[in-house]
């Protein structure tokens, strides 16, 4: 019910929307729980566990029973709380864990059952037979009990990240984080001023308190007025930070476009701020405590800070005849505010004997609320005297308060404990708990406007001096400063039926003195047993009392029994505005190499290789399968010649005096004996004794090289690098840069290579002037080039570099020039294949476990000179037979297909673990020897070649027998790279 | 967590990359027996409390740096580049830590 | 023979132009390397002075005409638009030209678009004009520079220069689309 010229909406404009299928109309202004109070909406939602009817209980994200879901399909979100969402042209939300109906709900049944649901039901009850929980309980249980769904479906709307700093972040703005920020904006410091709701104000929005003679409201128009117009100050409305992390950073969640009508497809629905602050004021306010009597659940039972909020802010009347119960003064200006605006007060319910409140309603002082009555919302309050005597009273709304929690959430979330202080019956934070952060208002437990204005003005006034900036002097505005008037009073003792503590979960005090019972006497056993606390609203409201009530079971006192941990979010964050930036194209940048556009029109599909994309192979007319393409692609460099981009090898170059003394450093072979112009492969260990990477390193000039390493472990090899010098010899004269992104790099291999160059090249070369593992500066159609002659194919090869802008327009030409000499480009796969069958490792095969013995290469540790993993590469059992070697396989029959991660075992034992020989790491069909080849690590595999083993497949459920064979299948002698 | 790059200034913790204890810097030479080899590669402290460690700024400068920091309060006390650390005099490494 | 045709390394990407802020490609020149070998530092600053700059500090550049020279690392700065007169034998060089997009993100919307993408404090006070920071563009290595009030160079490797212009783009958009909210 609206009540007239009361609240802050814009009653000028009608808002429609929809709710559980019907429409509804609010004001311009309205949350979803506003506008259907108004509008006489008592149920929200069914409750957790037991299926009860839910209203609304709060006016901000701290609400534990008004959970809705808001959209469909793809783009619904679930546990929306209707206390946070405004409404907006379209909007259409339903109510949640109810079928058919939140008014009609069959699971309401659960209910009935509630003896048999208490805390660890479900431990206990679905046991035995086993089989059962996953294929029946917990399906079936999943069903009954729960929150919203999500869709299931992949949503497309924009989510974003962002980054802020700033010298102060004010969290709150309510009157201490308004007067914080305004302090230090006037100062001149950079301030970011964040608030939950969509409107600032906090706290003054939803009391009927005067500042400096004015409404409350008005003030804070006043100051954020001066604020936005301050350059250095940042307003950021419908902002919620949700951690606070080292460092200063703070995780902060914005509303974007959750309240606009149909928005942009790029407007962000929602962003994630990193907001990283020299300093922070947290001025989160407070959060109301439920009192837990009998049936405390039911629709129209709320804070009684909310009711009197709805009246403020909204202009809504909760009820049409309200009660009030409280421990504490704040709850008479629940009574005091409705009433003047001509609301019934049924009657007020103090707990205390001793207060006196004048107005024209009834006043109970020393009476409690013993049970309600209502099954689809209230109708009447039992109340008992201090006699026992119980008496009814008619009453649609029952608005609640057993106090105040101070919202110190963020304060604690880098594990810092509250103190307890038993004045004003709530826990409080305590000074230093979160670096740099200083907490003012009602989360310091400081709860009067005066106070508020105080602590927020006096937080700034440090800040601004511990910035080194003067702070204007400004006056505290006149505002009210009652003290803390309280009786700590958690429940109702020995209610009749079930009264709740954490309503999201369906927690109730039984099941807290049931849990301290069976032994959780721990505050965080508790929690876990009964899930207090671990619903989307994390306990705000009621935790407090749950460790109240297991103090008083334990009989410990409340300080003793402790809190339970503060974690992070502080409200539910999406896991797409955490996500933001990381979906689609976001989740890694692409590597395109200078020939991709020429091989995307030839239709080569794409293996990524790290960030890289590299061509798979580039089919040609009539071929069926990747098979045909590479086939022809490795005959082709075998017997004509083919062209290859390998640009995404890693590029180092390497200068200095040092440079060669460096090099044999890193590289378990000698490097500064190297000379100009020519080339040297080189094995690179890790300090534990393991093969890090291989390459080829050329001599550019003196005290000038340019290392290769492979694509995967480039961005390894540089960190290392840089890490070995650092580290070892940061006096040494050596500079290190990367330069893979400088050149466009191809291979050109096969027996017509050079033919093929010379049509390039100014000056063209021949094969003895330039043998095979030289380097040097040539000219290619007028631009300064590289030439290496390297193989990976066993071929007659080179690789030409230019400067990357002329690659695209090489490797055109290159390929046409292939072409015409019955050759063409080739892809990773008949790369692959060109270096299996010679036996050329990759990081298949020195997959970060194996040593330079294992593969054979042990002849390249130096014995001449220290270098990096030498040390720990000959130690005990990194050497010897006991050790996997690499051999190669072929199938017999040749045909037999054989696959990579198969294992290996002696012909005739069982293919069991405890009889393991080893593995295969690299398989190919070789068009070239017409079999299958594999390569493999074998458990004394050298001394096995020639001989047979059992390859067995257990995933693709093969069993291959195999001839063990030397790792290099094709031309042995190397004669073919040197022609 | 934001580190002080001693180039860079303060950083995100993202631009780093960590890489453990920081006596891995302190390479012992290269006739050092096993024990001293074993205790390099694979024997770490877990304090609770202070500890070195190293950090690689991968997404700035490329500077090597060691912090110090505590593990119990997320302190970090300082950093400072690891090329400019005073270097263990040669030889080192014999024996174990206790 | 003809010469070879080069390849701009945003060729078809770019300008993005929005109403609060653009991104272009700058126009190919000369990187060059820096790195001073052992105890020529102040060889180094000296060629560098020829050319009307000098070595710059960590986290800065010195500017002159189209000519700068940016700080880019440990003991390494990047020269560029000049050629490396002088500096031949006292310092590693090694040419980069190739090895980045080079972009100017310009406009009033310039620090709110990088605010998305850079996990770095870019306010005025902080990162000043003739300012650069090694840091990320979302996952990139990037090199950023600002020139001027509302005036940015991102430099990032050449071969991610699709995926820089995409996260760029997405970034002014979703800032246009809010700005239009109002």
């Amino acid at each position: 019910m609206r009540i007239a010229g009361k609240g802050l909406i814009d009653r000028s404009e009608t808002v429609g929307f929809r709710f559980d299928g019907r429409d509804y109309t609010g004001f311009r202004g309205d949350t979803l729980a506003s506008a259907l109070l108004a509008s006489g909406v008592r149920i929200f939602g069914r409750s957790f566990k037991y299926h009860r009817p839910r209203g609304v209980m709060t006016t901000g994200s701290e609400e534990p029973n008004a959970l809705v879901t808001v959209g469909r399909g793809a783009r619904q979100v679930p546990n929306v709380r209707a206390t946070v969402q405004e409404i907006h042209a379209g909007l259409e939300a339903r109510g949640q864990n109810a079928w058919p109906s939140i008014g009609l709900d069959l699971m309401g049944v659960n209910d009935l059952f509630a003896p048999f649901f208490g805390a660890g039901f479900y431990y206990k009850t679905f046991m035995w037979p086993r089989a059962f929980w996953e294929s029946l309980y917990e399906p079936v249980i999943r069903r009954a009990a729960g929150l919203g769904a999500l869709s299931g479906k992949s949503n497309d709307e924009a989510y974003e990240k962002a980054w802020a700093f700033c010298d102060l972040l004010v969290i709150g703005s309510g009157p201490a984080g308004l007067m914080a920020a305004l302090v230090a904006g006037r100062a001149g410091a950079d301030v970011i001023l964040v608030e939950e709701d969509s409107r600032m104000g906090g706290r003054l929005l939803l009391e009927s308190h005067q500042i400096a003679g004015r409404p409350g409201a008005d003030w804070a128009a006043d100051v954020l007025a001066e604020l936005g117009a301050l350059p250095n100050v940042r307003l950021m409305p419908r902002t919620t930070v949700t951690g606070a992390y080292d460092g200063g950073t703070y995780g902060a969640l914005e509303r974007v476009a959750l309240h606009i009508a149909g928005p942009d497809d790029d407007v962000p629905r929602e962003g994630f701020w990193r907001i990283v602050a020299r300093r922070a004021v947290l001025a989160s306010g407070a959060h109301e405590r439920q009192i837990a009597f009998a049936n405390n659940d039911r629709p129209g039972i709320m804070t009684a800070g909310a009711v009197r909020g709805y009246l403020n802010r909204w202009g809504v009347a909760a009820g049409k005849s309200v009660t009030v119960f409280g421990n504490n003064d704040y709850a008479h200006r629940t009574a005091r505010d409705l009433s003047a605006a001509g609301v019934r007060i049924a009657a007020l319910i103090d707990l205390r004997e001793d207060v006196a409140m004048p107005g024209d309603f009834p006043v109970h002082a020393g009476c409690r609320v013993i049970d309600t009555v209502g099954r689809r919302g209230l109708r009447e309050v039992v109340i008992a005297d201090r006699e026992g005597k119980v008496s009814r009273i008619v009453s649609d709304c029952l608005a609640v308060s057993g106090g105040w929690n101070p919202a110190l959430h963020l304060a604690c979330h880098l594990n810092g404990r509250p103190d307890w202080r038993e004045d004003i019956a709530a826990f409080v934070p305590r000074a230093g708990m979160v670096p740099g952060l200083t907490v003012a208002g009602a989360a310091n437990g400081a709860f009067s406007t005066h106070a508020c204005l105080a602590e927020g003005a006096a937080a700034a006034e440090a800040v601004v001096e511990d910035l080194g900036l003067r702070a204007a002097k400004t006056d505290l505005p006149q505002a009210e400063d009652a003290g803390v008037r309280i009786r700590a009073y958690w429940e109702v003792p020995e209610p009749k039926h079930r009264a709740w503590l954490d309503f999201a979960n369906d927690v109730t005090t039984k099941d807290v003195r049931l849990a301290a019972q069976e032994n959780y006497r721990s505050v965080e056993h508790m929690k876990r047993y009964t899930t207090q606390g671990m619903a989307p609203d994390q306990g705000k409201n009621s935790n407090v009392a749950a460790l109240a009530i297991l103090a008083d079971a334990t009989g410990r006192a409340i300080p003793e029994t402790g809190t339970t941990t503060f974690r992070p979010p502080y409200t539910p964050v999406s896991i797409a505005a955490m996500g933001a930036g990381g979906q689609g194209k976001g989740f890694a940048p692409e590597r395109r190499t200078t020939s991709d556009g020429a091989a995307r029109d030839r239709g080569a599909p794409m293996i990524e290789a790290g960030l890289w994309y590299r061509a798979a192979y580039f089919p040609r007319p009539g071929e069926a399968s990747w098979r045909e393409s590479c086939d022809r692609e490795v005959r082709m460099v075998r017997e004509r010649v083919g062209v290859a981009d390998v640009s995404t090898l890693g590029k180092i170059d390497i200068q200095g005096r040092d440079a060669g003394r460096f090099l044999d450093l890193v590289y378990t072979n000698t490097f500064s004996t190297l000379k100009p112009g020519r080339v040297r492969y080189g094995l690179m260990l890790r300090e534990d004794g393991m093969v890090m990477d291989d390459g080829t390193t050329a001599c550019l000039g003196e005290g000038h090289y340019l290392m290769t390493t492979t694509t995967a472990a480039a961005g390894q090899v540089m960190r290392h690098l840089d890490f070995v010098h650092q580290a070892h010899c940061p006096d040494w004269d050596v500079r290190m840069i990367s330069v893979t992104e400088s050149w466009a790099q191809f291979a050109v291999a096969g027996p017509l290579a050079r033919e093929l160059l010379n049509s390039v090249l100014e000056t063209p070369i021949d094969g003895a002037a330039f043998p095979f593992l030289s380097c040097g500066e040539v000219r290619v159609m007028e631009v300064e080039a590289r030439l290496f002659r390297i193989s990976f194919s066993g071929e007659a090869g080179y690789e030409i570099a230019v400067p990357a802008r002329f690659g695209a327009a090489l490797w055109r030409d290159l390929v046409a020039r292939a072409e015409s000499l019955g050759g063409g480009a080739y892809g990773m796969e008949a790369l692959n294949v060109l270096r299996i069958e010679k036996g050329f490792i990759t990081h298949a095969e020195i997959h970060g476990r194996v040593t330079a013995f294992d593969i054979g290469l042990q002849g390249m540790v130096s014995a001449k000179k220290d270098c990096i993993g030498k040390a720990a590469s000959q130690r005990p059992g990194l050497t010897g037979p006991e050790r996997e070697q690499l051999v190669g396989l072929r199938p017999i029959p040749a045909g037999r297909a054989i696959a990579a991660g198969a294992h290996l075992f002696d012909e005739g034992a069982a293919a069991v673990a405890s009889n393991d020989r080893g593995y295969v790491t690299s398989v190919c069909w070789s068009p070239t020897l017409r079999s299958h080849l594999a390569l493999a690590f074998l458990k004394d595999g050298r001394a096995r070649i020639g001989g047979r083993v059992k390859l067995v497949d257990h995933l693709r459920k093969a069993e291959v027998l195999c001839e063990v064979t030397h790792p290099v299948f094709f031309d042995p002698e190397g004669g073919r790279a040197r022609a | 967590m934001r580190l002080t790059c001693p180039l860079c200034g303060e950083r995100d913790r993202r631009e780093f990359t960590y890489y453990g204890a920081a006596v891995y810097a302190d390479r012992p030479h290269a006739g050092a027996g096993p024990d001293a080899w074993d205790d390099y590669l694979h024997l770490r402290d877990n304090p609770a409390g202070e500890t070195r460690d190293l950090w690689y700024h991968e997404l700035g400068c490329s500077a090597w740096i060691e912090v110090t920091r505590n593990t119990v309060t997320h302190t970090i006390t300082a950093t400072r580049l690891v090329a400019e650390r005073e270097r263990p005099a040669k030889p080192k490494g014999r024996g174990r830590r206790a | 023979m003809p010469r070879l045709i080069e390849t701009a390394a945003c060729e078809g990407l770019l300008p993005v132009v929005l109403p609060e802020v653009r991104l272009s490609e700058l126009p190919f020149a000369p990187v060059t390397s820096v790195a001073a070998f052992a105890g020529k530092d102040r060889a180094v600053g000296t060629a560098l002075r020829k050319l009307g700059l000098g070595w710059p500090e960590p986290g800065r550049s010195v500017r002159a005409g189209e000519a700068a020279c940016l700080w880019t690392g440990r003991d390494q700065a990047f020269l560029i638009g000049a050629a490396p007169e002088g500096l031949a034998g006292v310092a590693a060089l090694t040419d980069q030209s190739d090895g980045w997009a080079r972009m100017r993100l310009q406009g009033p919307g310039a620090e709110a678009v990088l605010a998305r993408l850079v996990p770095i404090d870019l306010r005025v006070a902080a990162f000043p004009e003739g300012a650069v920071a090694r840091s990320g563009l979302n996952h990139m290595m990037m090199v950023l520079m600002r020139e001027g009030p509302q005036a940015f160079q991102i430099m990032v490797f050449r071969s991610m220069a699709g995926s820089a212009v995409h996260e760029l783009a997405v970034a002014m958009k979703a800032l246009a689309a809010r700005a239009a909210l109002g």
